[in-house]
């Protein structure tokens, strides 16, 4: 069975994550309720021709897909797969207000169509005239798992050798009011918002483009192995532990063989409760790593979860500003993400240190 | 190849509740075209469109849901055709084998969003309506009402979504990470995309001519459609009939432009290639064709030309668009279009191409334009989105 | 005529978000769509919305506009013998 290794990544977030190394400049916020991003120059990326139509979100995408490209050093791919949460939230917005405001008179197209939820991937289809394999996979929080996923079968498939895939989200003035309105995000005046022990319901969100280019071939450079990847919709807390042991156990290993476990808690006391019970049990003598306080929450930020996963395997070292308890490990080996969202959207994602051999 | 067996299908169409009903339509010309009644809109006088004449609260009622439930209407219509399917797969037992569902939509919950926009603030009821605006949440609402548990996903790639869906489910079923998923789409009708497509000038305001020279645009549509797929250890097992089977499959990107579609049909000709290289199959081994054919000048041409490279001036075979008799039903399009495919194979029958009078002065293509009784093997099928997302199925008549 | 030229550029600038341009730089008879400005068919169309909310005049056909946005020169000549606001 062909391998998938992660040879590339590109991270757009709320931290300096592009032109350094691994959180070296990280700063917790914990007054405001939605993170702003840490932009890059756009126009390093994107033509004035283009740019001029893009939002957040796309103009995010195609430069975390470009760093991941370059730091691969590929220009050229045969598959693009991409999840998105909410799309294209900024056009969606303005087409929607034009319709309402304007009672439906006086409508451009511009708006309409960025609104589309592939027009992250179709954008960087364009810009890189690839006529290759192209998918959007919009489903809450397993969004860019089930990217992940497609991209590993179409490797194991013999499909596909060099595959991009990426997380994108972006934030919406209205969308986020109204998300504030319905207790998704937490309330003014309940700072500081600690992630961990957190008593408080809602998550602080955030926004942000990971990008990653998988490949069936491992490079000088790799950063790990995917091994496997499972969504499932739906689970009680105390049901968890018993999948994480049987995907585990299907990959030949079980929870002791597991070096560091990312879990996005994210600060929602209502459904940290899922994470906490397997930092109480099932992983309570493994390091433990956390990082939605540093990227905020939103339907892709397990992207940046993954990104952390891999960066950890490369450095062989857990920062500080990561880590939920003050275990260490020798070597870090073998990673497990886990994450979930109001209790639906689960997924795990195993990677790997590549062994000394070229495959 | 063999393919993919699909053991059970659900539809609800403007033509019809149902798969026998569709069938009905069909074989009988009975379009469901019409004047838009459940949405209010200023362009209600220059568009037509294919509406399911039930409003929310007769779907609600149908599904037995209580009243403070915050389904959209896309939900509502998925979980409708969804749950046909596995009746008519004669599933008792969704999660006794490792079962998935893929769904598909664009339009997710817009069409509540959109008409309670502004209200969220000053009505407290409303806010349940805040989370079912995602494409995530169709898809979860059709799993809760299977009572499936398991891995649950959206594709959303425009109008070639449903098609992308049928796709991965195969792939799944192949790879034996799944023994069976439940995979289609749905789109409700909603003024934001009647006055999205409207801004792009190509609705027509009047009845749709796929690969009519005078053809003016489409007709904006509303349906859900899904399909079971099972693996060959399970028709065994149970004894299952296969009514047809996924026997190929191909996605490709046009890379052109955001909406409009290269002139030569790239992606579409890419897409149909990767299908047949899936099926392992030739050209001249399609009987029948369901083509995209919105009726926008844009697609019949670029997908025509396509066709024209794929099969050659002198041998395309029949085909037809069943978008005169639905309209272009968006993410949903694929699949409905999948359940008219298996109907050919079932059936034997090409469906017609209505509307159509005056060939496109760019090519020779004529469209079969009444229905026509043959013997039906393999149906190609294609949907073509925006952002250049062009994907082709191949249907294939079960030993 | 002169004013309605100028009026017409800002209005492209703004409308079709041409942060890199300047007035100076459209000039009158200059191709607007393919090599010139570079504008395309979503361009077109937003340029048609424009001319029925600030002009007054609706035009059925997309592909009107081919012969109409040609120039900026063009564009002032057929809102000067058409508009209606």
């Amino acid at each position: 069975m062909r391998k998938t290794y992660i040879n590339g990544v590109g991270c757009i977030s709320a931290q300096k994550t592009f032109d350094t190394v691994f959180l070296e400049e990280a700063e917790i916020n914990e007054n405001d309720t939605i993170l702003a991003l840490k932009v890059p120059v756009y126009k390093d990326f994107i033509s004035p021709v283009a740019i001029r139509r893009m939002a957040k979100g796309v103009k995010n995408g195609i430069a975390a897909s470009a760093l991941a490209m370059k730091e691969a050093n590929v220009t050229t791919v045969d598959a693009i797969i991409t999840g998105t949460g909410m799309g294209c939230m900024e056009d969606s917005e303005k087409f929607l207000k034009a319709i309402l405001d304007n009672k439906e008179e006086f409508l451009t197209p511009t708006s309409f169509i960025q609104s589309t939820h592939n027009t992250v991937g179709a954008q960087i289809a364009l810009g890189l005239q690839c006529k290759a394999y192209n998918l959007t996979y919009v489903n809450g929080s397993v969004s860019f798992e089930s990217a992940l996923l497609d991209a590993k079968m179409k490797i194991e498939e013999h499909e596909a050798s060099t595959i991009l895939i990426g997380g994108i989200d972006e934030t919406a003035d209205f969308t986020m009011s109204v998300f504030k309105l319905a207790g998704f995000i937490k309330k003014e005046n309940e700072s500081p918002y600690k992630v961990l022990n957190s008593t408080t319901k809602g998550a602080v969100y955030g926004e942000g483009a990971t990008f990653f280019v998988l490949e069936d071939k491992k490079q000088d450079n790799t950063y790990a192995e995917v091994l496997d990847v499972e969504i499932l919709n739906k689970l009680k807390a105390d049901e968890v532990e018993a999948k994480i042991t049987a995907f585990l156990k299907s990959n030949s290993l079980q929870i002791s063989d597991i070096d560091a476990v990312v879990l996005g808690y994210n600060g929602d006391v209502e459904f940290d409760t899922y994470y906490k019970t397997l930092s109480e049990n099932a992983f309570a003598n493994t390091p433990q790593v956390y990082y939605k306080h540093l990227s905020g929450e939103y339907n892709t930020a397990s992207a940046f979860g993954l990104w952390v996963g891999a960066k950890i395997i490369k450095t062989q070292q857990i920062p500080e500003i990561l880590k939920v308890n003050s275990l260490e490990n020798s070597e870090y080996e073998k990673i497990l993400l886990y994450n979930q969202y109001k209790g639906i959207d689960h997924s795990f994602t195993l990677i790997s240190k590549c062994l000394n051999l070229k495959s | 190849m063999k393919g993919v067996a699909i053991t059970g299908m659900g539809i609800i169409s403007a033509i019809g509740n149902t798969v026998e009903e569709n069938y009905v339509s069909l074989v009988n010309n009975e379009i469901g075209i019409t004047t838009i009644e459940n949405i209010s809109t200023v362009h209600a006088a220059v568009i037509k469109v294919g509406e399911i004449k039930k409003t929310n609260q007769q779907l609600v009622d149908e599904l037995q849901l209580s009243p403070d439930n915050n389904f959209s209407r896309t939900a509502l219509l998925g979980v409708i055709a969804a749950k046909q399917a596995v009746r008519n797969s004669g599933i008792t037992s969704i999660n006794e084998y490792k079962t998935g569902l893929i769904s598909a939509t664009s339009v997710g919950g817009m069409d509540m969003t959109e008409r309670h926009y502004y209200d969220y603030f000053e009505n407290e009821a409303l806010l349940k309506y805040i989370s079912c605006h995602e494409g995530g949440d169709v898809a979860q609402k059709i799993a809760d009402e299977l009572g499936l548990e398991g891995m649950v996903t959206t594709i959303s790639t425009a109008c070639s979504s449903a098609a992308n869906a049928i796709m991965l489910g195969a792939r799944l079923i192949k790879s034996g990470k799944l023994d069976r998923v439940i995979v289609g789409g749905t789109d409700a009708l909603a003024k934001f995309t009647i006055n999205g497509f409207k801004t792009l000038m190509i609705l027509s305001d009047d009845y749709n001519m796929p690969f009519d020279n005078n053809r003016k645009g489409l007709n904006l549509g509303e349906a859900a459609a899904f399909l079971v797929l099972e693996s060959d250890a399970i028709v065994k097992k149970e004894n299952k009939k296969v009514l047809a089977r996924v026997s190929g499959y191909g996605n490709a990107n046009d890379a052109f432009h955001q909406t409009a579609s290269s002139e030569n049909g790239n992606g579409a000709f890419l897409a149909m290639e990767k299908a047949f290289q899936a099926a392992n199959l030739k050209p001249e081994q399609i009987d029948y064709i369901n083509v995209h054919g919105t009726a926008t000048p844009n697609n019949d041409l670029s997908e025509g030309r396509a066709i024209i490279r794929i099969f050659g001036d002198e041998n395309v075979p029949d085909f037809s668009s069943t978008k005169p008799f639905t309209g272009h039903t968006l993410a949903a399009a694929a699949a409905i279009e999948a359940v008219y495919s298996v109907l050919a194979i079932q059936n034997d029958v090409v469906f017609p191409n209505l509307n159509f009078k005056t060939p496109m002065e760019e090519f020779n293509l004529i469209p079969q334009t009444t229905l026509k009784h043959k013997n039906i093997e393999h149906v190609l099928s294609n949907s073509f989105g925006f952002g250049g997302n062009c994907s082709s199925l191949i249907f294939s008549k079960s030993e | 005529m002169e004013a309605l030229k100028k009026e017409l550029k800002e209005k492209i600038i703004a409308v079709l978000n041409l942060e890199d341009i300047n007035l100076e730089d459209i000039n009158d008879n200059d191709p607007l769509f393919g090599d010139g400005l570079g504008l395309d068919s979503i361009d077109a169309l937003e340029l048609i919305v424009m001319l029925d909310k600030d002009y007054g005049i609706k035009l059925v056909d997309p592909k009107e506009g081919k012969t109409i946005f040609q120039s900026i020169e063009t564009m002032a000549a057929y809102i000067k013998e058409n508009r209606t606001k």
